[in-house]
């Protein structure tokens, strides 16, 4: 009988697993964004099981809230050919599964518990008043703080980039200043011609 | 019991599984910055499993710092997409040919 944290476990460890196959192998992106969407919640969801909640909420808050959206926005923007970008899809399948299956297997005997020394022991408990946010904040302001302020110089970087990157330069139409329309006088809109009247004949 | 085991298998599977994607979808430059997404989650998934266990928080530091880099790797990332849409009307990895490499 297994207990309530491992039942959970494994129960969001199968969705996870369900939503990243549906990731790869969705016909339609968006289709594909949105099982991206629910494998990042799942997880947001094991890291509350591992106690990390500061971080949980920081995946569903900035990547879910921000990054996946973005994400979704751009696939709607495309109008792509969907067949074309299939080709090639059945015919890697077999090399890939059998690829993906041998590194599974691999990475699992060196990670199980039984022929190396990754640790056996169950979680280990945290103190009833202690706050994970708070141990981070506090690691964060004293050793960390250098890291941090170039996190945000590394963010305010990317921001300058993918600005410049799409933007399309000034408006090319005709349009008129309306700092030149304010300063025109009479003299400069209407000349006067004296011309000699004309005979009929 | 969960033992540390678990999670890093289960990151060890996350990350065949965006391999894989990057196997089947080559041609698709949209699923596999995806696929890439993926990776990067499976590797916090191992940082933050590392950091409960060893009951060490420089750990879930780390993950903090990979969530930042890779949010600013994604705008980027679907900047170029967005302009290469624009420019050639496909992401075909096929087409995009012209530094001629």
């Amino acid at each position: 009988m297994m207990d309530f944290k491992t039942t959970v476990f494994f129960f969001l460890s199968a969705m996870l697993i369900f939503a990243a196959l549906r990731v790869i192998t969705a016909r339609n992106p968006v289709h594909a964004v949105l099982h991206l969407i629910l494998a990042f919640f799942t997880a947001a969801g094991l890291w509350v099981l591992l106690q990390a909640e500061f971080l949980a909420m920081v995946l569903v808050m900035v990547y879910i809230g921000a990054v996946m959206v973005l994400f979704l926005f751009v696939v709607m923007m495309l109008d792509i050919n969907l067949d074309q970008l299939r080709q090639g899809f059945w015919s890697y399948l077999p090399l890939g599964t059998v690829i993906g299956i041998l590194m599974v297997i691999e990475m699992g005997m060196v990670l199980g518990s039984r022929y190396f020394q990754v640790p056996d022991s169950d979680l280990p408990n945290v103190a009833a008043n202690a706050s994970n946010t708070q141990e981070l904040g506090a690691l964060l302001s004293t050793d960390y703080v250098y890291p941090f302020e170039l996190a945000a110089v590394i963010l305010l970087v990317a921001v300058i980039a993918a600005v410049a990157l799409t933007f399309r330069g000034p408006k090319k139409t005709r349009y008129t200043n309306p700092a030149d329309q304010i300063r025109v006088k009479a003299a400069d809109r209407m000349r006067i011609v004296k011309m000699p009247v004309e005979k009929q004949d | 019991m969960l033992s540390l085991s678990h999670f890093l298998i289960l990151g060890a599977i996350l990350f065949a599984i965006s391999i894989v994607g990057i196997f089947l979808n080559r041609k698709n430059l949209i699923v596999l910055l995806m696929a890439i997404e993926l990776m990067l989650l499976s590797v916090n998934m191992n940082f933050v499993a590392f950091s409960r266990y060893m009951q060490d928080p420089n750990g879930q530091l780390f993950v903090f710092f990979i969530l930042a880099v890779a949010a600013a790797e994604a705008a980027v990332g679907l900047a170029i997409l967005v302009l290469l849409f624009r420019n050639l009307k496909t992401i075909h990895v096929d087409d995009l040919n012209h530094l001629k490499g």
